[in-house]
């Protein structure tokens, strides 16, 4: 933008913002080019936290590599996992048992919970509001203790498998779980929402921001609740159930406006279904087997077997070293709705125990890219809330 | 002291005091600013449900020394790029000058080291003079952030001041004085003791003007920490980098001592309350004003816990079209009042 008059001339001020930046949740480099304060133009680079997730699969059985996946979005891994065991049972049409659905569908949507409390609360921190962010920290702390109750992991816990779950939940799990339900929504409502909500600040600075149609957040792609703001109901849950979703009562929640404020609020709104979710899985929660009877030849035996039974051990053997035999030919695409959006797996399997080809449909990776569209024009304080607002870890973007 | 003044010529000795006076301030302000970022952290800590500081010493109580030390022997990195001798002074300006403008506070009843005429006008001055600290930091860095965090502080510095200066006009109104301790003594002539009852809206604005000119929470906006890093200051470490620490502080301890003498009576109490209870008469006049000053400082730090950033447009609107028309209102109803009283 050059006002040539005389003999003064002015350019864009060209700032590199990242890929050390306190605001770009993780690696992530945007590069700014600014009249004044005002973002003339903003492109995002992406693939500073590349490790290949999708040519080391294939070279790995589909059990092993599962803890890749926990590593896509770093926060909410039992999500990643879950989509992942989605796919490759679709693929092999194992069907798991009822009580591991449910406890899939519980472990899913704390995901949800700890991963939008993050979202929400980092969002708030690089607008000024420091407080919520340790307040999130602590309900998210109850969380992956819960996780580690389970499965040993906070963090990367691998603990859906093909076919089921690792191991079955203890009952002290389900009643801490349940006390968090009960306390959770009040939460919500007198520390979260009273610190921003209200805020006049706060509304200032995510209302009117980072605006984006229905029409073309669906043309770029956007899912979850990144596009559920603009006002589209799109959720995989709804649309194609996978584990218990079917079985539950939740509402979608959409906003109206496509702003930073309507997609924070949708969130927000999010946190109260996932909480109605995990309350009534625990309430109708069957008993029984956690993982698929059925299918020796796919799915890992119980660890009592193994130790007893020869035939679970060669099973065992066979399935860790070579990876699930007779496995169908074909391809597949499923999808599943973890807390950032629609999560792809599209696997192509050529019968043998490791797939071909595994490629990722990774929503974070979608949203970097709606992000020259959300910042042209604003200014750089709205970049920082408009990087926030998208909700973007980049392990999963970059892959 | 008769037999001192047989001894020394009384300009020598008037020069000695001045000095010890000077040495003590300087002492205590500095002490302050440590211990102030200390509570800071305790009480901002303890909102946000964690501890704060706990390691060294007992619950943390000699962290801001062990921090000052470690600060001081730090490597001052100064970059390539950067215009040398600029970016060296720099950060002894704001510093120099929020120290200054401690030299016209009244602490109590005959202390003060400079009793002159105009102290209100002083001190904005002299807070004036500490922007230049941030806007030259910033362009000598040569560092596109902290330029950034430059412009922004001196628009933001430029805007507010003049809604703080005026906001202090209708105390200078009420009290007919520039002189800190005029002001303080004529606030005893109301029953009330103070004039943040009838300056009330001049109180509210200064207190904003007050965040700003601090760079506080909510308009911490030239070193907006998530967005341009740590702005102005980006390139400095090591010393340098305390010095613009300790000047926030000093800013933020003079801004509180203003507040207080110029609408909360100083270290006065209201006379209504000393004839009630005579015992308050014997609290010396310094508790009194520490414990407002520690008030103020205490609601910096609360309002940091609490609210988000502005943005940096919104900023100026409130500055410009809030502010300022409050502040001239408030100069406009205190002169008629004035009149006709």
């Amino acid at each position: 933008m050059t006002a040539g008059t005389g003999e003064i001339k002015t350019k864009e001020l060209t700032i590199s913002m990242g890929p050390q930046h306190p605001a770009t949740h993780g690696v992530l480099r945007v590069v700014l080019d600014l009249d004044g304060e005002t973002v003339v133009k903003c492109t995002p680079y992406v693939g500073y936290l590349h490790r290949g997730t999708e040519k080391l699969a294939e070279n790995r059985t589909y059990l092993s590599a599962l803890p890749l996946m926990d590593r896509l979005d770093y926060i909410s891994s039992m999500s990643n996992d879950i989509g992942y065991c989605v796919a490759v049972e679709r693929l092999f049409g194992i069907e798991p048992p009822e009580r591991a659905k449910y406890i899939r569908t519980i472990m899913g949507e704390m995901t949800r919970i700890s991963s939008h409390i993050i979202g929400v609360a980092t969002h708030a921190l690089d607008i000024g509001a420091m407080t919520l962010f340790l307040y999130s920290f602590r309900d998210r702390e109850w969380l992956l203790d819960l996780f580690e109750m389970t499965c040993g992991a906070r963090l990367t816990v691998s603990y859906p498998r093909i076919g089921g779950v690792r191991n079955d939940v203890s009952q002290k799990f389900l009643d801490s779980l349940y006390k968090f339900t009960e306390e959770f929504p009040k939460k919500i409502e007198d520390e979260y929402e009273t610190l921003i909500d209200q805020n006049r600040i706060w509304l200032q600075r995510t209302k009117g921001i980072g605006v984006i149609s229905a029409e073309d957040a669906i043309n770029w792609g956007l899912t979850g609740p990144t596009l559920r703001g603009s006002g589209v109901p799109y959720d995989v849950r709804k649309y194609a159930p996978y584990d218990a979703y079917d079985k539950v009562e939740f509402d979608v929640p959409i906003g109206k406006n496509g702003d930073v404020y309507d997609r924070y609020k949708c969130r927000m709104e999010e946190l109260k279904q996932s909480n109605r979710i995990i309350k009534q899985c625990i309430e109708k929660m069957p008993t029984g087997p956690v993982m698929a009877p059925d299918a020796p030849k796919f799915t890992l035996p119980p660890k009592d077997k193994v130790l007893t039974d020869m035939e679970s051990l060669i099973h065992q053997f066979v399935l860790i070293t070579k990876g699930p035999m007779n496995a169908p030919e074909g391809e597949i695409y499923a999808a599943t709705e973890v807390p950032k959006g629609e999560l792809g797996f599209y696997i192509i399997s050529d019968g043998t125990g490791k797939p071909y080809r595994l490629r990722l449909r990774a929503p974070s990776f979608v949203h970097v890219s709606v992000l020259p569209v959300l910042c042209k024009g604003g200014l750089v304080s709205d970049v920082i809330a408009n990087i926030g607002t998208i909700d973007i870890v980049l392990g999963e973007c970059d892959r | 002291m008769d037999s001192l003044e047989t001894l020394i010529p009384a300009g020598i000795l008037n020069i000695v005091i001045i000095l010890a006076k000077i040495a003590v301030v300087v002492a205590v302000t500095m002490l302050h600013v440590a211990y102030a970022t200390y509570f800071e952290r305790k009480a901002i800590g303890h909102m946000q449900i964690r501890l704060g500081p706990m390691r060294v010493g007992f619950h943390g109580i000699l962290q801001p020394i062990a921090d000052s030390v470690k600060l001081f022997f730090k490597e001052d990195i100064i970059p390539a790029q950067a215009d040398k001798p600029v970016f060296k002074i720099s950060p002894l300006i704001p510093v120099f000058a929020t120290l200054s403008s401690v030299a016209v506070i009244p602490f109590f009843e005959g202390f003060v080291i400079a009793n002159i005429n105009i102290g209100l006008l002083y001190i904005i001055a002299m807070s004036s003079l500490g922007a230049y600290g941030i806007v030259m930091a910033g362009w000598a860095a040569n560092s596109k952030y902290s330029f950034l965090g430059g412009l922004r502080s001196s628009a933001q510095v430029i805007s507010y001041e003049i809604a703080m200066g005026m906001s202090l006009v209708g105390v200078m109104i009420m009290a007919g004085s520039l002189n800190l301790n005029d002001i303080v003594k004529s606030q005893q002539e109301y029953w009330y003791g103070m004039y943040l009852i009838p300056q009330f809206i001049a109180y509210f604005v200064f207190m904003v003007a007050a965040f700003a000119e601090t760079n506080r929470t909510p308009f911490d906006l030239p070193e907006a920490e998530s967005e341009l890093v740590a702005g102005y200051f980006v390139e400095y470490s090591g010393m340098r980098f305390a010095l613009y620490y300790a000047a926030e502080y000093i800013g933020m301890i003079v801004m509180a001592s203003m507040a207080v003498i110029c609408f909360w009576g100083g270290w006065t109490i209201p006379p209504v309350l000393a004839t009630a209870i005579p015992a308050l008469e014997a609290v010396p006049g310094i508790v009194w004003f520490l414990m407002k000053v520690y008030f103020h400082i205490f609601l910096f730090y609360w309002i940091r816990a609490t609210l988000p950033r502005y943005r940096y447009d919104y900023l100026m609107g409130l500055g410009w079209k809030v502010l300022i028309p409050l502040a001239l209102a408030n100069i406009v109803i205190t002169s008629i009042v004035k009149f006709y009283s």
